[in-house]
């Protein structure tokens, strides 16, 4: 039994359509009450005073890699939920290309279990299809009983029509969305960045902008046949964003996401071979970034997702064709955020935390989270949107380093994260 | 990053006056009359992918300026059993003075330059850069030319997998020639185009090489095609150097080629032996540059 109140912040919970100052009491890891400023009529245990700071929906972030089970040299369930709460985030939906294979009730059980130490809520997406071979579907049934929010074959994306046809299928009638990780591995063959004149210059093989959009067209044909939710993981050219308007245009249930990288960045970073700009989908052109900006100021795109991909650096470390793809994020994903698009007017706030908790909430269906209307769960991020920082790599809570934020100034810092009423991060 | 020793990685970080340095050196240079300038200095040649000419070439000019060499394959090395570049790399700095490198993945020198400090010579990165090559290849062009300002230099075949022409463009574009490539769209992509100053792409043969005063031809290099399909007999057709084509340049144009040639693919055996041809040349030529290559890394103070 414990209250805590939220005292002279601003609050934005996109959900109501709120967007003014107000105390917030969370008793018992819900969300009491929401009341003007000074006049909140529940005793609180513990008072924060959060004067300057935004008070909004704890951050859900649709698409990471905690690599546990298996791969715990990169990551685990407690470092990578570490890393999320420092990022603000209360809720992290985890991929499952770990080891084994999350395609099963017992392995989506055991990563919520307790003894993982995970500092936030921890929600599998499990493998649409029985060890992500593509090849016959997972139990989505079971999966969901089990706490799976989506499926997904994250980096091993569904081929086959038909199997992608019976995934879309099976998850609408379960009630489950799909996640696809949008890439014609037929076309893309693995290469290491984009192709175009940076990789021809630098003599690298690279994955053509159709290997993602001709995807993102196949798989929204095949929602408009089957019906179902579709997701699009980490959009990053123009062609996807327009294919995935035409597909809302037709009524096909489809929504996207982008990653920080893919805003902030270009193709051009990888002019030095620094391996810490490799990632999958691969940093495109000037273009294609520049439309992930416009995307996420009109609308086509609803969430930010982080696609944290930890990797150490004997993997990182080598020639830029052998290095593993993907790059670590939760902690910087707000900072890049207001930096790229509230610090330069293009988004006011609530779009930013529409993006970061409204929306991914919604898309994965986590009922009574992604907003902070009394009677939902007391999930909450406390941020500062003017703080000036420099985000230091050395001290990533992650168990792992690869990515090329350090050192890199932003504006916009979590201040404190809540999860169901407690504390989990706090610089207050 | 200044006070790092000096590498030669590519072209593209040189400007023209270190470029016609190297290229005066190398006029003075004669593997017939060794010199001292790098006697007690080791130099490790590390190569991840076979060659003939290349490690030989840098061999016998190391040789010939008094260092020590020692040749280190890939396939009878630490490196076979799973060795990382950077570890390979650290055990050699601290028995060696410089690395003369050859590997089959674009950019490795460039990594093996931020994690070890003695200097690297990229002998050739996968599809990237191959500088020493590029250099014997304007010094062969010097040798009849001269200069290269206002030269129409066209090189036909498989742009797209060579890292000789990469680095040859970048090379011919800061000493002002015009720089044409020739050759089909999945062998040469439109943005080629975009790779140095001065880059012209022209589809058809004839109009490419007319007028030209360097015809430098291309392997296509099977090894690497990955997928992409060539019709032998089409490519023929459209690209191979005969005689009657290379009528089409300047009478006193001068065919090259950085081999390995395939005799009957890209040009004939008349083309290939004609007095225009500077093939051979090119051979000798690359020992005496990489004479002044080594030098200007290693030479003069230790």
């Amino acid at each position: 039994m414990s209250t805590i109140l939220l005292k002279g912040g601003h609050l934005i919970d996109p959900a109501r359509g709120f967007d003014a100052p107000a105390d917030v009491v969370l008793r018992d890891g819900w969300v009491e009450e929401i009341a003007e400023p000074g006049k909140a009529k529940a005793a609180a245990d513990e008072t924060l005073n959060l004067k300057g700071l935004i008070v909004a929906p704890g951050f859900v972030d649709l698409h990471v890699h905690l690599r546990e089970p298996g791969q715990t040299h990169k990551e685990s369930i407690a470092t990578g939920t570490a890393a999320a709460a420092a990022g603000g985030f209360t809720s992290v939906c985890a991929m499952p290309n770990t080891r084994p294979i999350n395609d099963s009730p017992a392995v989506t059980r055991w990563m919520q279990d307790e003894e993982r130490g995970a500092v936030v809520n921890v929600f599998p997406i499990a493998a649409a299809t029985l060890g992500s071979l593509g090849e016959k579907l997972s139990d989505y049934r079971g999966l969901k009983r089990a706490g799976a929010v989506a499926v997904s074959d994250d980096g091993r994306p569904i081929l086959d029509d038909h199997i992608m046809r019976e995934a879309l299928a099976l998850a609408a009638k379960v009630g489950l969305v799909v996640i696809q990780h949008a890439e014609d591995t037929k076309i893309s063959h693995g290469n290491p960045m984009n192709e175009g004149a940076t990789s021809f210059k630098l003599g690298l093989r690279g994955q053509p902008a159709a290997s993602e959009w001709q995807m993102v067209e196949r798989d929204i044909r095949l929602a408009s046949q089957e019906g179902g939710r579709l997701h699009v993981a980490h959009v990053s050219t123009a062609k996807s964003l327009a294919m995935i308007k035409l597909g809302r245009a037709s009524k096909v249930q489809v929504t996207a996401e982008v990653t920080p990288h893919h805003f902030l960045f270009t193709e051009e970073s990888c002019t030095t071979y620094d391996t810490r700009y490799k990632m999958n989908p691969p940093l495109r052109s000037a273009a294609d970034r520049d439309a992930m900006l416009a995307a996420l100021v009109d609308g086509t795109i609803d969430a930010i997702a982080t696609d944290h991909a930890p990797h150490a650096l004997f993997e990182k470390e080598v020639e830029f064709d052998k290095a593993a793809f993907g790059i670590t994020g939760l902690e910087i994903a707000l900072a890049a955020t207001i930096t790229a698009l509230y610090h330069t007017k293009k988004i006011s706030l609530t779009r930013v935390v529409e993006l970061l908790a409204t929306n991914p909430a919604k898309i994965v269906g986590l009922a009574g989270r992604g907003t902070l209307a009394e009677g939902s769960v007391g999930d909450v991020v406390i941020f500062d949107p003017k703080k000036r920082w420099t985000y230091e790599v050395e001290k990533t809570r992650s168990r792992s380093r690869n990515c090329p934020y350090g050192g890199m100034q932003f504006y916009g810092k979590v201040r404190a994260t809540i999860v169901g009423g407690k504390v989990v991060f706090s610089e207050l | 990053m200044k006070a790092k020793p000096r590498s030669l990685l590519g072209i593209e970080p040189l400007d023209s006056r270190q470029i016609l340095e190297i290229l005066s050196l190398a006029k003075r240079m004669n593997p017939a009359r060794p010199r001292t300038t790098l006697r007690g200095r080791r130099i490790a040649l590390l190569f991840y992918e076979n060659s003939t000419r290349t490690r030989t070439s840098f061999e016998i000019a190391a040789k010939s300026l008094g260092a020590s060499t020692v040749v280190i394959h890939a396939t009878t090395a630490s490196i076979e059993k799973g060795e990382s570049l950077k570890d390979t790399g650290k055990t050699l700095q601290s028995i060696v003075d410089a690395i003369v490198m050859r590997h089959p993945s674009s950019g490795a020198p460039v990594l093996l330059s931020k994690l070890i400090d003695i200097p690297i010579i990229n002998a050739g990165d996968g599809m990237h850069a191959h500088p020493s090559q590029a250099l014997l290849d304007a010094f062969t062009i010097l040798n009849h030319k001269k200069n290269l300002k206002g030269l129409k230099i066209v090189t036909i075949g498989d742009i797209f997998h060579s890292r000789v022409a990469r680095s040859d463009a970048h090379l011919f574009s800061k000493l002002g020639a015009r720089v044409v490539f020739c050759g089909p769209d999945v062998l040469l992509p439109e943005v080629a185009r975009e790779l140095a100053p001065g880059v012209e792409i022209v589809r058809e043969m004839d109009e490419a090489i007319r007028g030209a005063d360097v015809v430098m031809m291309l392997r296509v290099q099977q090894e690497r095609l990955s997928g992409m399909q060539i019709n032998v007999d089409e490519y023929i057709r459209r690209y191979q150097l005969t005689p009657a084509k290379l009528k089409l340049a300047k009478r006193d144009a001068i065919v090259m080629h950085p081999g390995p040639m395939i005799r009957g693919m890209e040009m004939t055996d008349e083309v290939a032996d004609c007095e225009q041809s500077v093939v051979l040349e090119q051979v000798l030529n690359g020992v005496k540059v990489r004479m002044a290559i080594l030098a200007t890394v290693l030479g003069g103070k230790r």
